[in-house]
Parts: C-alpha cells; structure tokens; sequence
C-alpha cells in the first residue's frame, strides 16, 4: 500500500514535470519560433527607423495626406475633440521638439510642421510600464501592442513622454466607414490602446511602411544596425535632431532640420 | 460575528438603506459606462487618467493612515490606542476595497483584468501594487478578525498572528510608496518625476488619514456606545499635526527646486496649477483654496488650545482633509498630465457620469465602513470596552465620575 502510494507520487511528478517540459520541447523541435509560416518576402532588420526630411516634407496637408493613407491601412476611427485616435498627425516646431525651443529660430524651421508619431523608442517606457506586456518590443526593434490583451489601463499613455498613444473611449468601429475598412487589418473594440506599429503588417510581406510609400522619398526607412542601409547613409549626411532627447528613450525617428 | 451586523437600530437599517440607493443610483451610470465605454468621462488623449486614479491614489493614503494608531500600540506599546487599532484596520479593508473598486471602474477591459496576473509583469509598478493592495487587505482582513474573534470569546489575541501584524505595519509603507513610483518613474511627466513624492504621498497620507478616521469615529460615537480614549485622541492629532506639517515642508521643498533651479519642466506644472499657463487657469482658485485651508489646519493644529479643544477639532479635521484632497485628489493628477508632452493645455474636468461613478465606490466604501464598524462597536460594548461614561469620558480615561461632574475638554472629576 504505502510502496503502491509512493510509486504513484513519483509517477504523477514525472507526468507534471514532462508537461512542464513539452512545449517547450516542442518549440525547440520547431525551431524556437511561433507555428506561424513566416513569407519569404519579409524584410526584416535588427532595429528599424525612420528619417523624416522636413525641409521637403512640411506641410499641413502633404503630412494629413500621409495621415490619411496611414489612417485608412489601419482603421484609424476618426473622432473629433480630445478624444481623437491618431497616428500620424502634423504639428508645429514648439510642440514637437520642446526643450529644444529657440526664441530666433530660423524662419524656414518655424514655419514647417512636423510628421508626429511614436518613436519606437529603443528604451520604451510605456513597454516598461504596460503591466500585462500587452505593448512589447519585437527583435526588430518595433514597438507593438496586442490589442486582444490590453486591458487599457492607460499606463502606457501616462508613460510614453511623446503623447504618441491613442485609447479607444468609445466603440471604434462608430467613426469608421465600414464599407471602406481594410480587410487586411484589424479594427479594435473599445477600450484598447492603440498606435503607430511602423507597418509590421506590410514588413511581414515585404512592403514598406505606407507613409513612407506615399512620401515620395521624403521619409526614409531602414535598419539603424545596418552601416549601409538607407537611413544610416542619410545620417551621416544630414544633420537630424530627436524629440526629448533628454526623457532617455533613444527614439527610432530622425527629423532632417 | 456577523450576526451582530444584523441586529441594528431602526437608524442604522435607515442608513443603509440610503448608502444602497446611492450605491443603486451610480451604478446606473456605471451599466452606462460599460455599455458604451470611458468616452462618458471627461478624460481624453491628454489627460488620460482623471477622478477615478486621483481617489485611488488619495484612498492608498486612506489605506495606509491605520498604521499610524496600530504602529504605536503595537511597536511603542502606546496602551491608549489598544482599543482603537481594530478601527484603524477596517477603516483600511474598507479603503483597500474602495481603491481596487476605483482601478476596476477606469480600466477599459474589465474582463481581461486578470490578465495582469496570467501576463504577469514585474517590471510594470502597475503589477506590484496589485500585490501590495490585495496583500494589505488580506492582512488586515485577517488581523482585525482574528484580533476581535480573540476579543469576545476574551482570549488573548493568538501568538501565530504577530509575524502578520508585523508584516502588516511595513506593508502599510509600501502600498503607499508603490503607488507612488506609479507616478515618479515616467520619464515626461515632470510634476511626479521626483524623488520625494513617494515621501510626500505618505505625510499627506498620515495627516488625511487619521484625520479621516477621526471624523468617522466621531459620528460612529454619536450612534453607539462607544468612546474613544481622550489620549488616544490627543495623540493621533498630534501626529495628524506633524504629518501635515511635513507635508507642506516637502511641498515647498518642491516649489523651492523647481523654481530656484529655474527648469521649466519642473515650473511650468506649478505654474499652471497655481497661476495659470497660456491663458488656462481652470485650477488657479482650487488650488489656492488648498493653500488657504492648509494654513489654516495648520495653525488651528499647532496651537495646543486650538488643538485641544474638542468642538473645534472637527472642524480642524475637516479643513485638512479638504486642503490635502485639492492636492492630491485634484490636483497632483491634473499638474501631471499638464502641460501634455507638446507643452499645451489641455484642461480636464470630471463629467457628473463621471462623479457619480465615483459616488458608488464611496458609498460602497462607506456600507463596508457601517458594517465592519458596526461589529467592533458591538464587540466593544459586549466587553464593556472603551465605552461612554455619562460625566462624557471613556471608560479608558482613568475617570471615577462618582462626582457627578460633566467633563468637557479634561477629565474634571479628580478635582472635583
Ligand atoms: S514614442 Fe511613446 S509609444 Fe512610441 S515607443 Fe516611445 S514611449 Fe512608446
Ligand atoms: S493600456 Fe494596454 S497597452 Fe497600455 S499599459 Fe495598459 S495594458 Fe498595456
């Protein structure tokens, strides 16, 4: 009895340790990676940014029309008033690179507005502070959410030192047109936090972001590790600043002043 | 011992009853939230959390104010208070319920909220203070039950209890310091961004608080037999006392930096709450109110004839309570968020949905207040426990009333 007892003990500990221990046996046998087939086509990089050349793109309208396309890729709702959801937006020097105010600043520099959207910072805070990893930071260095695991707590909106982040007050799919949604993407529901993802979704199958599609070389797109990528070779050439430098973030988009 | 929660006067029945209309009137706003989510709020892009998180925050200081009767007792053998820390710990279960319920009512997705224990994520101080919170309210669910079940069956209070006891003194402490690093670790948000808000968050937690308990153990005294020991009276003020005045110390050692430093991430919050930025003064007279009322507590407290005098002590109470809710409740929120990360304005203002959502979790708090208080009155009176004596004193105040004598601010009778 006690021997049958003890044998069942040692029996249900190996069962619970190989449950333990088979999927992760089972990642291994697949490689480590998701069973998800990944296509051929997909470009990837080891930290991808943006360089935005404000001297040709400065315009309220050429950066809404950008918005725009950015917008409809991604049902973006559209919602006026302080409880908008955006992307991709236009603003002005002071708003977008405080702290590196200047009361002289060259006319030309002030009168541009800027491309806004999340910096896919090297250092996120709102990936350090989201409490269920709903927002992660992939290997390419972007940094996406989950919107079926986000409880909208708004951490990450409190978090991110850029306002970069969106959270869906409402029903989304209200202030979408329904007939023109993008069926290659998600809508939300209520109650999610959303933002710029740099297009996963189009890196996945080989395209490049939409704005910098629609940008008309304009905004330059590459892999920062790279020496010999796109982006790399315009930072050596221009001279480029960052919003908030001093928040530590190490932002992934680089403004051509 | 919760038999003893049913048996009530006709009053108290009436109470309730009140408390669950009011519960029953905000929950209807709150089946209007679910139904059609935050936007019934008055938040928005720039101001992202608003009068749900600034009454959890204030209530964490709720929370943690106990510690300030059972810390004493327990830590200085301070005897006085002996009779009071049972209070001390519901008032805390209470808040403790009130601050989870005021988290589940601003959270987008209440269905997932587990996901922050399946998905757990240490570096996310969001996840700690889960931990801390429902920590602190099992531990004193705990404490205060087993204490007062020792209490009527008159036992001792059981040995394997004070590793808890213990552990729930400090972790009073933490509740309160990890709410917040919820604020002071976000690198854009200037007016939280330092280091002594969590020292600050616990004085004004230890002023509010206490001050909160008093106020509420003073009507718990006009509806039952219980009375509270003079000294134990006299002493929580005085910690009430320098625990506000701690807190304005550290206020104005913020006000010093950000101003003598001269760095206008650290002014400009200051002076939008108190003098207006780019044409926004929404706060300017709130938060100068809170400015006046601290003054004013603060001199009413220091002034022993002021302090000690009774009639004027909740009123005292009630001035300071009001000062450090503008502060914390209001306007440390607001300041944070403004000016938003483009350094604009963005002005916010609770909606009365809003409010009334709010008024639910108090009135829920305040049920579980009725109750829990309800049962260690009766526990107290059963054993004849600091209980009122007719000259006015409490059974605990070293008063032989055989003189029939009426005391008022001093126990008399001696003299007589
Ligand atoms: S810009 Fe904001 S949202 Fe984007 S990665 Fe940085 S901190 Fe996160
Ligand atoms: S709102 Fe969502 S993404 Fe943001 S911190 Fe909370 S769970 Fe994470």
């Amino acid at each position: 009895m006690k021997n049958n007892r003890r044998s069942f003990i040692k029996l249900a500990g190996i069962a619970a340790a190989g449950l333990a221990i088979a999927p992760k046996a089972m990642a291994a046998a697949m490689g480590g990676s998701a069973p998800i087939k990944e296509d051929p086509k997909g470009i990837t990089a080891k930290q991808w940014a943006m360089v935005i050349d404000t001297t040709r793109l400065n315009t309220a309208q050429g950066i809404e029309k950008l918005a725009k396309v950015c917008h409809s890729v991604h049902n973006v709702p559209f919602i006026e008033g302080k409880q908008e959801v955006k992307w991709l937006w236009p603003d002005i020097y002071e708003h977008s690179f405080t702290e590196q105010e200047n009361p002289y600043l060259a006319d030309a520099v002030k009168k541009r507005q800027y491309a806004l959207l999340c910096n896919h910072c090297q250092n996120p805070p709102c990936v350090r502070v989201c409490p269920t990893k709903a927002t992660y930071k992939r290997p390419d260095g972007i940094v996406d959410m989950d919107y079926h695991r986000c409880i909208g707590c708004r951490y990450c909106m409190a978090g991110c030192p850029y306002g970069s982040r969106s959270f869906n007050w409402g029903e989304p799919r209200d202030h979408l047109d329904l007939a023109a949604l993008n069926k290659e993407y998600p809508t939300r529901m209520r109650g999610v936090v959303e933002k710029c993802n740099f297009c996963v979704e189009r890196l996945a199958v080989g395209k490049l972001p939409a704005c910098v599609e629609a940008s008309n070389g304009a905004i330059h797109f590459g892999d920062l590790n790279d020496p010999n990528s796109e982006v790399r070779a315009v930072l050596r050439e221009r001279f480029t600043i960052r919003r908030k430098p001093s928040a530590g973030t190490e932002p992934s988009v680089y403004y051509i002043i | 011992m919760l038999e003893i929660a049913l048996k009530g006067s006709k009053r108290y029945y009436g109470w309730i009853a009140f408390l669950l209309v009011l519960i029953a009137i905000g929950s209807m706003a709150w089946l209007d939230q679910i139904v059609n989510g935050l936007k019934i709020t008055g938040m928005g892009r720039d101001v992202s959390w608003g009068f749900y998180i600034s009454q959890f925050t204030y209530l964490v200081g709720l929370a943690a104010s106990g510690v300030m009767i059972v810390l004493p007792n327990y830590f200085h053998n301070y005897k006085p208070n002996k009779h009071m820390v049972i209070f001390g710990e519901f008032m805390a279960i209470a808040a403790c319920i009130m601050c989870l319920l005021f988290i589940v009512v601003d959270i987008g997705q209440p269905t997932r909220m587990l996901n922050v224990i399946l998905h757990a994520t240490p570096n996310s101080i969001l996840f700690w203070d889960m931990i801390v919170l429902n920590g602190y309210l099992g531990l004193n669910l705990l404490v205060g039950w087993v204490c007062l079940q020792a209490d009527r069956a008159r036992l001792p209070h059981p040995k394997w209890l004070k590793p808890f006891i213990y552990t729930s003194i400090i972790w009073a402490f933490s509740i309160h310091t990890v709410t917040a690093f919820l604020y002071q670790g976000l690198p854009g948000r200037h007016y939280w961004l330092t280091a002594i808000l969590a020292a600050r968050f616990l004085a004004s937690a230890f002023c509010s608080g206490p001050a909160i308990l008093l106020l509420v153990m003073m009507a718990t005294e006009k509806f039952t037999t219980f009375k509270m020991p003079r000294k134990a009276v006299t002493t929580l003020v005085k910690i009430i006392m320098y625990a506000m005045c701690v807190n304005m110390f550290f206020f104005g050692l913020e006000v010093f930096t950000a101003f003598y430093s001269n760095m206008p991430g650290h002014m400009h919050p200051l002076v939008y709450l108190f003098a207006g930025y780019h044409g926004h003064t929404e706060l300017v007279g709130l938060m100068w109110t809170f400015i006046a009322l601290a003054a004013v507590s603060i001199t009413l407290l220091v002034t022993p004839k002021l302090r000690n005098n009774l009639k004027l002590l909740p009123w005292t109470l009630g001035i300071l309570v009001i000062a450090t809710w503008i502060d914390k409740g209001l306007g440390l929120l607001i300041g944070g968020f403004n000016p938003t990360p483009f350094h604009t304005i963005t002005p916010y203002w609770p909606t009365a949905k809003e409010l009334l959502v709010s008024m639910m979790v108090y009135a829920i708090g305040a049920l579980v207040v009725t109750i829990l208080f309800k049962i260690a009155t009766g526990v107290k009176e059963e054993l004849g426990q600091s209980q009122a004596m007719a000259c006015g004193c409490s059974t605990e105040d070293e008063c032989d009333c055989t003189h029939g004598c009426v005391c008022t601010e001093e126990c008399t009778c001696k003299e007589a």
